[in-house]
């Protein structure tokens, strides 16, 4: 077998063998990795960022035609429909945030980094929230025109989204976790998840709400914030846990 | 120190213990129930208000109570086992879920029976009542969690840490809930922030909710008993034990 | 250099069955360690466990003398695991795959060195395709190449040979036996016959029998 040319290049610690070697690069040079990684693999699948906006849209077509056309009528229920169907839109996604990973073993490989856990998943959640929820914020002011979402609440509707799908993502990434080992975890996934979103969109919805009354929408965004704060010092564990009991079945 | 814990957390021991335990869980809690129940629905004053609907308190308020703590139950059992290895402490938390779920649908339904002298309808978006459902639906995915992995090691797992993660979630779900309700509902008339009860409507009350806590931990107890021979029906003292003739 | 890995009484129960009890393993640095035994004798599992993936048994297991849950992080950063599945991902190259590999490891970011990897493990000119339209035995083979690519002293190998041509079988054992002789360990599972060589050693885990404990 040739040796690698770079053989010599690195140890620094252990000059009698290559094999010894201190990782020089750490948790920032992996995070990145793992960030880089898993954006290429979404953005290489466009179908799966594109299909929740399509829900999204899909979604919100529904109501008029179930409901009604009237304008007035809809744009009192405006806010509410947009976030439940953004919090379902992003829900459909979840289910594939570690499956590519558990079905090809790089899930083991993210277990065995000597790399704490917690914060890799944090980086795949991320990516999931850059190409899920983000999109869906920015896309939620023309379904807003579409239901006569009252003028002054388009930026409002897509800072709420924006923030609530953050916490939507930590969260939902626990349940993604417990589920990724079982088969059909989907449906399942579902229901672990949507209960604990219900705070989430009580306070998006909220914020929406009070900017279409012209009340006072800081106390909404910084509830979501502290939600979002909340989750992100707390899911990630969960996350590591949950996927350290799934990769046993 | 681990050793006793280990101990104290030794099927064998539990089974031993719980045995002597049971019996005064049991009869306080048919004593408790049977005295609160004929002092609430026979003795206690009718409501000013609500005149003898209000009854209902000593089964709705009750059943509540434990749905909640069953749960904050359930989670710290889940703590219990995920930290310390315990297997006691998850066959707890398994047995205790169902019971919880009971709790909440009894706490709802009965609720909802309540909402038809109260606002004339089965279902109103109260905010207690909401918070319950939303409760009982954590329920139900706790148990589907369990169900639905081959292996009980796993499965064990995968139902504690969903637990804890619960817990920790039910006091924001009922902080925002509340603060949804009076948004959107501001003047409704509220079963939570009664006027002050008089003695002789809370003490039966009081007994009721006792009871049905003794209730919960000698079923508890009962269920987790057999749990432990169904699980550990391989070893030797579970053996002797029924070479006994038990 | 150091390297021992230890297990003491190492025994495994995976819901009331007993894959394996009373299990004694001490591995030094020039050892090849092949785990032998039927399909559901848990060598898998054993594998899973003496990787640090699994904590879900009885016994101790030490590094270099040191219980492994002090030692987990010294441990793992000196280890390389190859499951079942390759960890391959199959919409990026192998080189994306390999660049992946290299910073979890912490490897300084050489693609000369992904390269030369690659080239070791016969995918010269396959760099630069998505690694789902390789052949499995050539998926396989992206994944040996981490084997090079990041040097770690012990490496547990989950059936490595699985999928690989008589030509790559011969080289991997060779790369094998390397390993061995310049101070590094392996632990594997294989049905294929290993050649006898003085650093070869076997471990039989019994059939799947059911124990009953006291």
């Amino acid at each position: 077998m040739p040796m690698s040319s770079t053989e010599a290049t690195v140890s620094k610690a252990e000059p009698a063998t290559s094999l010894h070697r201190e990782p020089s690069g750490g948790l920032r040079v992996a995070l990145q990795a793992t960030f880089r990684r898993d954006l290429t693999l979404l953005l290489r699948r466009r179908g799966e960022v594109l299909n929740p906006l399509v829900f999204f849209a899909l979604v919100i077509t529904l109501f008029p035609i179930g409901i009604s056309p009237d304008p007035e009528l809809l744009s009192t229920i405006a806010p509410g429909l947009l976030w439940v169907a953004a919090l379902l839109a992003a829900l459909l996604s979840l289910d594939s945030l570690f499956r590519g990973d558990y079905d090809d073993g790089s899930l083991e490989q993210l277990l065995l980094s000597p790399q704490p856990l917690a914060a890799l998943a944090l980086a795949k959640v991320a990516v999931h929230w850059l190409l899920t929820g983000l999109p869906l914020a920015l896309m939620a002011p023309v379904l807003g025109i579409m239901l006569s979402l009252p003028a002054g609440s388009y930026l409002v509707l897509s800072l709420s989204l924006a923030l609530g799908s953050a916490s939507l993502s930590l969260i939902g990434a626990i349940g993604a976790a417990l589920t990724v080992g079982l088969a059909r975890g989907g449906v399942l996934l579902s229901l672990l998840v949507l209960p604990l979103y219900i705070p989430v969109l009580i306070f998006g919805a909220g914020a929406v709400q009070a900017a279409i009354l012209g009340d006072s929408i800081t106390a909404h965004l910084a509830i979501l914030g502290a939600l979002l704060a909340v989750a992100l010092m707390l899911a990630p564990w969960a996350i590591a846990a949950s996927l350290r009991i799934s990769i046993n079945g | 120190m681990w050793t006793f814990i280990h101990k104290l957390g030794s099927p064998k021991w539990f089974y031993v213990i719980s045995a002597r335990l049971l019996p005064w869980f049991w009869a306080a809690a048919a004593v408790l129930i049977v005295v609160g129940s004929i002092w609430g629905l026979a003795f206690a004053p009718a409501d000013y208000q609500q005149g003898n609907s209000f009854r209902i308190i000593y089964v709705h308020v009750p059943a509540a109570f434990l749905a909640q703590s069953i749960f904050v139950a359930m989670a710290v059992s889940g703590l219990i086992f995920m930290v310390w290895k315990i297997k006691i402490a998850d066959m707890a938390a398994a047995m205790m879920a169902p019971l919880g779920a009971a709790m909440t649908f009894i706490a709802l339904f009965s609720g909802a029976v309540w909402g038809v002298p109260t606002w004339g309808t089965w279902w109103m978006w109260d905010a207690r009542l909401t918070s319950m459902l939303i409760l009982l639906f954590l329920y139900v995915g706790v148990i589907a969690l369990r169900g639905a992995f081959s292996s009980r090691d796993s499965a064990s797992r995968a139902a504690s840490v969903l637990a804890l993660v619960g817990v920790i979630n039910i006091p924001i779900i009922k902080y925002s809930v509340d603060w949804w309700y009076t948004l959107h509902q501001p003047a409704t008339f509220s079963v939570t922030s009664r006027p002050a009860m008089p003695l002789e409507m809370w003490m039966p009350l009081l007994i009721m909710v006792l009871g049905f806590y003794c209730f919960f931990i000698a079923l508890t107890l009962t269920r987790t008993r057999s749990e432990i021979l169904r699980r550990e029906a391989t070893k030797h003292w579970v053996r002797e034990l029924a070479g006994e003739g038990r | 250099m150091t390297l021992r890995l230890q297990a003491r009484e190492l025994a495994c129960e995976r819901d009331d069955r007993w894959l394996f009890e009373d299990l004694d393993l001490d591995i030094v640095a020039g050892e090849i360690v092949r785990i032998e035994g039927p399909n559901g004798s848990g060598k898998t599992t054993l594998l899973k466990i003496l990787s640090g993936q699994l904590a879900d048994y009885h016994g101790e297991l030490f590094w270099n003398e040191m219980p492994m849950r002090q030692a987990r992080d010294a441990f793992l950063s000196s280890l390389l695991y190859l499951g079942h599945t390759t960890g391959v991902k199959a919409a990026l190259t192998p080189l994306e795959n390999l660049a992946w590999y290299q910073a979890m490891a912490g490897g300084p970011d050489s693609e000369p060195a992904r390269l030369a990897a690659l080239d070791g493990v016969g995918l010269a000119g396959f760099e630069d395709l998505p690694t789902g339209q390789l052949s499995a035995g050539q998926q396989r083979r992206v994944a040996l190449a981490r084997l090079e690519l990041t040097p770690r002293p012990l490496w547990v190998l989950d059936e490595p040979f699985t999928a690989i041509d008589r030509q790559g079988v011969a080289e991997l054992e060779a790369r094998l036996e390397a390993h061995a002789r310049n101070g590094g360990s392996v632990l594997v599972t294989t049905h294929h016959a290993l050649r006898a060589t003085p650093a070869l050693r076997h471990v039989r885990l019994g059939a799947g029998n059911a124990h009953v404990q006291h």
